[in-house]
């Protein structure tokens, strides 16, 4: 069927057709699609690529259908809202709300529309609350908010639509628990309205499929799993269960991807690319506006840093991250659509969003770690959907070589490795159920039955909803002790209902799934001009330049300089929550020294990534030196099979070193590293430390493991065991800090520990509760309360990676090759380079305190 | 560890405890502070909070584990033994229980605190404001200024250094051998940098040193080697 003959039959008012027309533009088949879908009354995912018209797709129902409304009788204000768009981003609330108010207001549509968000004046909320508009934009965390006020039921009782926009992005998030387990309460309310989710390319559609729908409520009926080892480990809704509609829209043109070769030395390791800036900047002489992407702030600094100095043309080059003053990064994103730069050096901070601007190339520096990560910024270049793409990636070492060469082979088969789902988190369950008891009691059984049709929750036990029931009203401790101070409470029939306003307040303030670490601002003051820092009292004032981490603010000293916002800082002092910093006129900053990609690569990267390695024929691809690089490797000690686990030991330098490949992601490594420093130790081969790389482990001792070995004294299959994740682990993470901070992020999105508020003056330490003493408790006496199950989930995924490490010892058992070397290899010197860059991981503070006493000692006592 | 853990106040002679306390030897006496018994409780009257209500055992446990080990002939608490005037109505009857059986068999001297001016009907032992053994006075709160042989809580004293990029951050006794202040030794209890202000008056600044507790010992850091917080 022609478009102009379905345009006929879906009805497109008049009033549409000649504002399509006036644009010349005419309606795309996908957005003629969505609108049969709801007039069918269905939900429906739409998959599409960016520039597709994906938003004017999702809206244009709503628009087609309220344009058609009976008016309203004068004087009768409408209570209920017609269309709800949620998004994970302010800035896109806001910005849709402008692109959408464009046909409304050309074809002058009797429709309000206004977003809300955490910016939005308090008066404008509460308005919001009494006199909605028929469309409203906004955020997960304010659907929360206006489903636990009074007002809910007339907001949203005449719902008709809602539309979930960067789905993708969503889903797979706390964010997304949150907003599923709003939706869950939506269709209640509202049982006819109908969803449209936006989403880029996904591995399983069908799993957003079910996350957008109500799923049968017979518990237990769509358990998820992580598919088994050695493939591809994501989190999948399995059984049946309701699914959306779908609709694709093919993606455009296969995109065209370079990977930079360099005439220059490859590094060894690091990811930040020096050697191949001026090669980049050749290329933003080049084009019209390039986008370059970094993975870390770090990163971004550096190159925005060479890219100036490179800058003999003063290009308007741009920096843009997270940590960057908000309205500083409104002024890049503005400048960017008005077509004024040339090129924005840019963070995951721009990953999402609307159009900005028409880039024509797209530069990665550094690995981008994922094939779904470069595809979804490739696609940030070019919107017309019929040309290809344009993008080179830049390697920062020699493995990363041949992890961009990996990443791209995938992302030109079109493979999808980012997580689509996750396992609802029993955290923001609680953070749900005390929201739901604000408004009007709930009843326990309808609650349960609710939030088990959410997708993300569909398994959930009733055991372990009336553990996170239990723990919201009195803290779900063994010990009854809280009863009388309960938060909630049942009244005479039984429901549950908040026990006092200040609770209902305090969920209010608390309200949200975004634990950021501890943020610092950095205030801009007059620095002294000489070397020796500032001299006096520090004042108050100086220009709020952007926040740095607490961890990254406390490992500076005072005079050490930094590289923050494109300019070189000096640190003077912290003072209550603000970093004092002047202008330096260093000309080499302190660059942070942990400048490495957070992010591990995916499983899919990693899966090719061995592979490559294992088959020589495949080097062909490969420049020179890394050819080189890998042929020594093969003379002088073994290239591993793609599921083989080589382990090199090597003396140097007085220290017996031991190498592992297990190409598993950095986070599973720093996992391993802890858990065989922790083996060997008990061994008494007395390890001193280890850094983790995204490929390898390297650890370092004061005895030959290899000699041991020969001895027959210690098996190297019985190193990499799988029995480590046993009690070994479990004694670990009780002490480790990264646990530490788990449980605080869950503490907090549960509702036992308050968030420090911006502007909120920082009390004493002596005065607030620390949750690293609560955790320490608790551990100690309810090793299975509901909200260390939660940290552990979170950890098992997130920061330890331990599934995929599970999955890694599984798939190399049987089969670990040991090489005894006599010196180091080139595959080790990447990570043995990376001592001293690295923070030395070991939770053995107490070492580092003995350290200190004995270099004390040494000192007094004048040996050297 | 630390050859030893021992320090001289004015020529008084005590030991650093890795728990958190101080033993007297020529006294048999234990020294803690600060055990704020039923913070958690008193942050869920207010409506602060439901933290694990176990850090009155937790404390407990530590103190009975110091108890056994050293079998002191008497125990002195430093003031803010209980978080609030109302801890006694919250605390739990097992605590109780333990608590009367450390108390059984040796003296115990309660220092009443800012928190705890009275004592709680739940416990026996003597209830002072200060104590004088010699030329060594026990008090909750340090006296401003000079107060030689003054032994003090009320602050819950931490030393922070840093070693290889890392912070480390842990309870300490801050002395500089005329005064000595003790880390709280509360399940629950926070900590006061000993390079806060709050500090800078009570101590030498020169003598002044911080025995850090670790996990498995005591270990001694100059001022010299301490950082204030937020470094």
């Amino acid at each position: 069927m022609s478009i102009a003959q379905r345009i006929e039959d879906q009805g497109l008012p008049p009033a549409f057709l000649r504002w399509f027309a006036s644009r010349g533009w005419s309606p795309r088949s996908h957005q003629l699609d969505l609108l049969e879908h709801a007039r069918g009354g269905r939900s429906t995912l739409l998959i599409a690529p960016t520039g597709a018209g994906k938003t004017l797709a999702g809206f244009l129902p709503s628009l087609v259908e309220l344009a058609h409304r009976e008016p309203k009788k004068a004087g009768m204000a409408r209570r209920s809202i017609h269309t709800l768009y949620v998004s994970p981003l302010k800035a896109l609330a806001v910005d849709v709300a402008r692109n959408v108010e464009t046909p409304i207001t050309e074809m002058k549509l009797p429709i309000r529309i206004e977003s809300r968000t955490g910016d939005t004046p308090q008066a404008k909320r509460q308005r919001q609350k009494v006199d909605p508009p028929d469309i409203l934009l906004t955020t997960p965390e304010q659907v929360a908010l206006l489903l636990a006020s009074r007002e809910a039921e007339d907001l949203f009782r005449g719902l008709r639509r809602i539309i979930v926009d960067e789905l993708h992005a969503l889903a797979p998030t706390k964010r997304g628990d949150l907003l599923a387990l709003g939706l869950a309460r939506l269709r209640t309310l509202a049982p006819d309205a109908t969803i449209t989710g936006l989403s880029a390319t996904v591995s399983n559609p069908d799993d957003l499929r079910r996350w957008l729908v109500g799923q049968p409520s017979n518990g237990g009926s769509l358990p998820l799993t992580r598919s088994p080892a050695g493939h591809s480990t994501s989190t999948r809704f399995t059984g049946r269960g309701n699914l959306a509609d779908l609709v694709i829209v093919e993606g455009g043109a296969q995109p065209d991807i370079h990977i930079h070769e360099t005439g220059e030395h490859l590094p060894w390791s690091g990811h930040a690319a020096r050697h191949a800036l001026p090669a980049v900047y050749e290329e933003i002489k080049r084009h019209r506006m390039t986008l370059i992407f970094v993975n870390t702030r770090f990163v971004a600094e550096f190159a925005f840093q060479e890219l100036w100095r490179l800058n003999s043309d003063d290009l308007p080059i741009a920096l843009h991250h997270g940590s960057l003053d908000v309205a500083q990064r409104r002024r890049v994103e503005a400048a960017m659509a008005a077509g004024k730069l040339r090129a924005v050096v840019a963070t995951s901070t721009l990953d999402l969003g609307i159009d900005w601007g028409d880039i024509d190339l797209v530069v990665h520096v550094g690995s981008p770690k994922g094939s779904s990560r470069l595809l979804q910024r490739i696609g940030r270049a070019n919107h017309r959907m019929d040309e290809p793409s344009k993008a080179i990636i830049v390697p920062g070492s020699r493995f990363e070589r041949v992890e961009c060469e990996a990443t791209r082979a995938a992302a030109l088969a079109g493979e999808q490795d980012a997580e689509t789902v996750r396992i609802g988190g029993l955290d923001v369950l609680a953070q749900h159920v005390l929201g739901m008891a604000c408004p009007w009691p709930f009843d326990a059984d309808e609650l349960y039955d609710q939030v088990t049709s959410a997708a993300p929750y569909s398994a959930l036990s009733r055991a372990d909803f009336d553990a996170v029931l239990n723990f919201v009203a009195n803290g779900g401790y063994a010990l009854k002790s809280y009863d009388r101070f309960a938060k909630i409470r049942r009244n005479k029939d039984g429901h549950w209902r908040v026990a006092n306003p200040q609770t209902a307040l305090r969920y209010r303030l608390n309200v949200g799934t975004i634990t950021e670490a501890e943020m610092i601002k950095i205030r801009l003051i007059r620095g002294s001009g000489g070397g020796g820092g500032l001299t006096g009292p520090i004042g108050r004032g100086g220009r709020v330049l952007g926040e740095l981490e607490e961890g990254f603010v406390n490992m500076l000293s005072p005079g050490d300089s930094f590289v923050f916002g494109g300019e070189i800082l000096q640190f003077h002092a912290v003072v209550e929550n603000f970093a004092y910093c002047s202008r330096s006129n260093a000309s080499d900053p302190k660059v942070p020294s942990y400048a490495g990609s957070k992010m591990p690569f995916t499983t899919g990267v990693a899966a090719r990534v061995r592979k490559m390695i294992a088959d020589p024929e495949s080097w062909e691809v490969f420049p020179e030196q890394v050819r080189e690089w890998l042929e020594i490797q093969q003379k002088r000690s073994i290239i591993p099979g793609p599921d083989q686990l080589l382990v090199e030991t090597f003396p140097r330098g007085g220290r017996y070193f031991l190498t592992c490949y297990p190409f598993e992601g950095r986070l599973a490594h720093q996992t391993l590293g802890m858990l065989l420093t922790r083996r060997m130790e008990r061994a008494k081969l007395r390890p001193l430390g280890f850094v983790a790389t995204d490929y390898a482990v390297t650890i370092w001792g004061l005895k030959d493991v290899a000699h041991e070995i020969a001895r027959g004294r210690l098996s190297i299959e019985a190193l990499f065991d799988q029995d480590m994740l046993g009690d070994d682990l479990e004694e670990w993470l009780a002490e480790s800090s990264l646990m530490k901070r788990t449980f605080r992020d869950c503490a907090i999105i549960a509702g036992l520990i308050e968030r420090n508020f911006p502007g909120q003056k920082k009390t004493g330490r002596q005065v607030t509760m620390s949750s690293d003493l609560v955790y320490d408790v608790l551990r100690r006496h309810e090793p299975d309360h509901v909200l260390l199950r939660a940290a552990r989930a979170d950890a098992a995924r997130g920061l330890l990676d331990i599934a995929r490490l599970g999955e890694m010892l599984a798939r190399v058992k049987g089969h670990v090759i040991h090489k005894p070397l006599d010196r180091v290899s080139p595959l080790a010197v990447p990570g043995i380079l990376e001592i001293g860059r690295e923070p030395i991981y070991g939770e053995a503070q107490d070492a580092l305190i003995e350290e200190a006493a004995e270099e004390l000692v040494a000192e007094a006592m004048g040996s050297a | 560890m630390s050859e030893t853990t021992e320090f001289d106040l004015l020529d008084t002679p005590f030991t650093v405890l890795p728990e958190g306390g101080l033993w007297h030897d020529g006294e048999r006496a234990l020294i803690v502070a600060d055990l704020h018994f039923e913070k958690g409780s008193a942050y869920a009257a207010r409506g602060r909070g439901l933290f694990p209500p176990y850090d009155t055992a937790a404390t407990l446990a530590l103190l009975e584990r110091l108890v056994a080990r050293l079998q002191p002939k008497t125990v002195m608490a430093l003031g803010d033994s209980f978080h609030d005037s109302r801890a006694g109505e919250r605390i739990h009857k097992s605590d109780v229980d333990v608590l009367c059986g450390l108390q059984t068999g040796r003296d115990w001297i309660w220092i009443a605190g800012n928190h705890d001016p009275e004592p709680p009907s739940c416990v026996t032992g003597d209830w002072l404001p200060e104590l004088r053994i010699g030329n060594i006075v026990l008090r909750h709160e340090p006296t401003p200024g000079e107060a030689p042989g003054e032994i003090a809580g009320h602050l819950h004293p931490v030393a922070k250094i840093r070693v290889r990029g890392s912070g480390v951050r842990r309870r300490c006794v801050a002395t500089d051998g005329k005064r000595a202040i003790l880390p709280a030794f509360g399940a629950y209890a926070g900590g006061l940098n000993v390079r806060d202000r709050a500090f800078s008056t009570l101590f030498a600044p020169e003598a002044l040193c911080a025995w850090m507790l670790g996990n498995q010992g005591v270990y001694r850091m100059p001022v010299s080697r301490l950082v204030p917080d937020g470094y």
